[in-house]
C-alpha cells in the first residue's frame, strides 16, 4: 500500500542537469563558464530552444480566426501553454492566466487597469522597501496621476519585512498591496500567505511579483490567496519576451482593457467597441505565440525535475555559499533573512562591487554587481550597489567554489 | 590573475583609489555632478577658473577603483590647464581608452595608467565619469563669466 507521505526524493544532480543547458558548455575569457546570475536571467535547456526552433519550423501562423491548418495548429499551441501556465501557479480557471511579455508589464497592467478604476485622490498603495522598481514606477505614475500616495512597508536589517508595521499601514485608504514574493536583491522569502491574509481581513486585494520565485520553489496561487501573481518567462528557463500574470476571475472581468487593438475586441464600429472576454480583453496585437509555448516547454522541463528537488538543491547550495563567503575577511553579507532563496548579495571592505564584477568576470564567473534596480533598496541598507551572485537549478559547490577564489584574489589585488 | 587585470588594477590606480586627491569641495567657483546609472558611482566635480585657466579643482563622491582614480588622476593633470586644453586632454584620453593603442596617449602623462580600460568596454563609462563631469562644471562657469 503506498505511503500517504510523499515519497524520499531522489536529490537533483547537477552535473547531469548541465547537460541539458548547452550555453553551460561555453568558455568565458578562457576559463569554463561559471553562471551566478540567475536572478538577472536563467540559462535556457535545449529543449525550450528546440520548442521555439520546431514553432518557427512548422507551425508558425497567427494565431485565432485562421482558416487554415497552420492557424489552428499555432491556436492550439498557444491555447495549450496558457493551460500549463495555468496548471504552473495551480490557477482555477485557463481565463485567469493573461500572457505579457514579463513581470513588468503584467505590474503595470494591473497598476494601469485596476488602479486606474480602483484609485482616487488621496487613496494609498502599500508597497515594500524592498521592491524592485518595476513594482515602484507603475504605482508612482498611476499615483501620480491621481492624486494618491505611496506607503512603504519598511523591513529589518537583516532584510524581512516588519509584519507589525505592514498591520499598522493597512488603512481605509489602502486600496492594493504589491510586493515581491521573493526579493532580487536580498533573497528573501516574503511571508505571502500572511501578508494577503492581513490584507484580506480588510478586504484590500494583494499583487505578488512572484519574478524571482517561481523558477526556485512550486507556487501556489490559490494557496498564497493573492488576487494577481506575475512573472517572467525569461527568469523560469524560458524565452524573453513573454510572461504571465495571474488574476482572479471576477477582479479581471471587472476591469477595464489595458491596451486596444487586435484580439482584444468582440466587435468594432466606429461608434464603439465591444470587449473581448478575459483573458483577451488584456492581449492587444498578435501575441508573442514563440514565446508562449517556449515557456511551457520550459515549465515542463522544470515540473519534470521537480520544483521541490530545485528548492532542496538550491537551499543547500545556498547554505554552502553562506558558510563560504561569510569566511572571506571584509566580506558582508546583505539580506540575512531566515527564509531565503538563492542569492547572494554582499559587500567587500574597500573593493567596490562593480571592481569586484570585472575581477570574477577574467575567472569565468558572471555574476552582477549595481543597485539591482533596486536603488530605494540600496540608500535603506546604506551601500551605493551590492554584488549578487544568484544560483539556479545547474549550479554546482564546485561553481561556489570558483567563486570564492576569485573573490579572494579580488581581496589580494585591492590588498 | 590575467595580465589585463593586472594591467587595469595596476599600484598607480590603486593608490589613487585608496588616497584620491584633491578629494575635497572647493568654496566658490563651479561644480556639476556626475552619474554612472550601470554601477550606482556619484561623483562632484569642482572647478575654480582664473582668467580661462584652471586655478583649482576638486572632486567628491563615491565609486569603483576606476572612477575614483580617474577622478583622482584627471584633478592632477588639469589643474593650471586652459578650457581650451583640458578639452584636448579629454579627448586625447577618451580615444586611448575605447581605440586600439596609437600615438594619442603620447602627451597624457600619468593619465596613461588608464590606458588598460580599453580591454574592459564596460567600464570606459567608469573612467571617463569624472571627465564628462568637469565638463560641465566647466560649461556652467563659461555661462557664469559669460554674463
Amino acid at each position: 500500500m503506498r505511503s500517504l507521505t510523499s515519497p524520499p526524493q531522489t536529490p537533483l544532480d547537477p552535473a547531469a542537469i548541465r547537460e541539458d543547458f548547452p550555453i553551460l558548455r561555453r568558455r568565458v575569457h578562457g576559463r569554463p563558464l561559471v553562471y551566478l546570475d540567475n536572478a538577472a536571467t536563467t540559462q535556457k535547456p535545449q529543449i525550450v530552444i528546440d520548442r521555439l526552433t520546431r514553432y518557427y519550423s512548422e507551425e508558425n501562423a497567427n494565431v485565432h480566426r485562421g482558416v487554415h491548418v497552420l492557424s489552428a495548429e499555432a491556436t492550439d499551441a498557444y491555447d495549450a501553454a496558457r493551460e500549463r501556465v495555468r496548471r504552473f501557479v495551480n490557477a482555477a480557471d485557463v481565463r485567469e492566466i493573461v500572457f505579457v511579455r514579463g513581470t513588468t508589464e503584467a505590474i503595470n497592467l494591473v497598476a494601469r487597469s485596476f488602479g486606474g478604476n480602483r484609485i482616487g485622490a488621496g487613496d494609498e498603495v502599500l508597497i515594500s522597501e524592498m521592491e524592485h522598481h518595476s513594482n515602484i514606477v507603475p504605482w508612482q505614475i498611476v499615483c501620480e496621476e491621481k492624486g494618491a500616495h505611496i506607503r512603504v512597508i519598511p523591513m529589518t536589517d537583516a532584510g524581512e519585512l516588519r509584519l507589525d508595521e505592514y498591520e499598522r499601514l493597512l488603512g481605509p485608504r489602502t486600496r492594493i498591496v504589491s510586493v515581491a514574493h521573493v526579493s532580487n536583491a536580498l533573497g528573501t522569502i516574503n511571508p505571502v500567505e500572511e501578508i494577503v491574509r492581513l490584507a484580506h481581513d480588510r478586504g484590500i486585494p494583494v499583487l505578488v511579483d512572484g519574478a524571482q520565485a517561481v523558477a526556485h520553489m512550486p507556487v501556489d496561487v490559490r494557496s498564497i490567496g493573492c488576487d494577481f501573481y506575475a512573472f517572467s518567462g525569461h527568469k523560469v528557463f524560458g524565452p524573453m519576451g513573454i510572461g504571465a500574470l495571474y488574476g482572479r476571475a471576477p477582479l479581471l472581468e471587472a476591469m477595464p482593457p489595458y491596451q486596444g487593438g487586435g484580439d482584444m475586441i468582440r466587435s468594432v464600429t466606429f461608434e464603439r467597441t465591444l470587449y473581448n472576454d478575459v483573458p483577451y480583453k488584456f492581449e492587444a496585437g498578435t501575441p508573442n505565440v514563440a514565446g508562449a509555448v517556449g515557456l511551457a516547454a520550459a515549465i515542463e522541463y522544470l515540473s519534470d525535475v521537480g520544483l521541490d528537488r530545485v528548492s532542496a538543491h538550491e537551499r543547500e547550495l545556498l547554505a554552502y555559499g553562506t558558510d563560504a563567503l561569510s569566511e572571506i575577511a571584509g566580506l558582508r553579507l546583505t539580506g540575512t533573512a531566515a527564509r531565503k532563496a538563492g542569492i547572494l548579495s554582499f559587500v567587500m571592505d574597500d573593493i567596490h562591487p562593480h571592481d569586484i564584477g570585472t575581477i570574477l568576470d577574467r575567472a569565468g564567473v558572471a555574476i552582477r554587481a549595481g543597485h539591482h534596480c533596486c536603488q530605494p533598496l540600496m540608500v535603506r541598507l546604506g551601500v551605493p550597489a551590492t554584488a549578487r551572485a544568484s544560483l539556479a537549478l545547474y549550479n554546482t559547490r564546485e561553481e561556489i567554489d570558483a567563486l570564492v577564489a576569485s573573490l579572494r584574489s579580488a581581496r589580494e589585488v585591492f590588498a | 590573475m590575467s595580465t589585463d587585470l593586472q594591467e587595469l588594477y595596476q599600484e598607480v590606480i590603486l593608490d589613487h583609489n585608496r588616497r584620491p586627491r584633491n578629494f575635497r569641495a572647493l568654496a566658490g567657483g563651479r561644480k556639476a555632478e556626475g552619474f554612472n546609472p550601470l554601477c550606482g558611482d556619484r561623483l562632484i566635480v569642482y572647478v575654480r577658473v582664473d582668467d580661462g585657466v584652471i586655478a583649482d579643482v576638486g572632486f567628491q563622491g563615491s565609486g569603483c577603483a576606476i572612477s575614483k582614480a580617474s577622478a583622482s588622476l584627471m584633478t592632477e593633470s588639469v589643474k593650471g590647464k586652459t578650457i581650451a586644453e583640458a578639452d584636448a586632454l579629454f579627448h586625447r584620453f577618451q580615444r586611448m581608452i575605447t581605440s586600439p593603442p596609437d600615438r594619442s596617449a603620447d602627451q597624457l602623462g600619468k593619465l596613461t595608467v588608464l590606458a588598460g580600460v580599453r580591454q574592459f568596454p564596460v567600464r570606459v563609462k567608469c573612467a571617463s565619469l569624472a571627465w564628462h563631469t568637469l565638463k560641465a562644471a566647466l560649461a556652467s562657469e563659461k555661462k557664469a563669466t559669460s554674463e
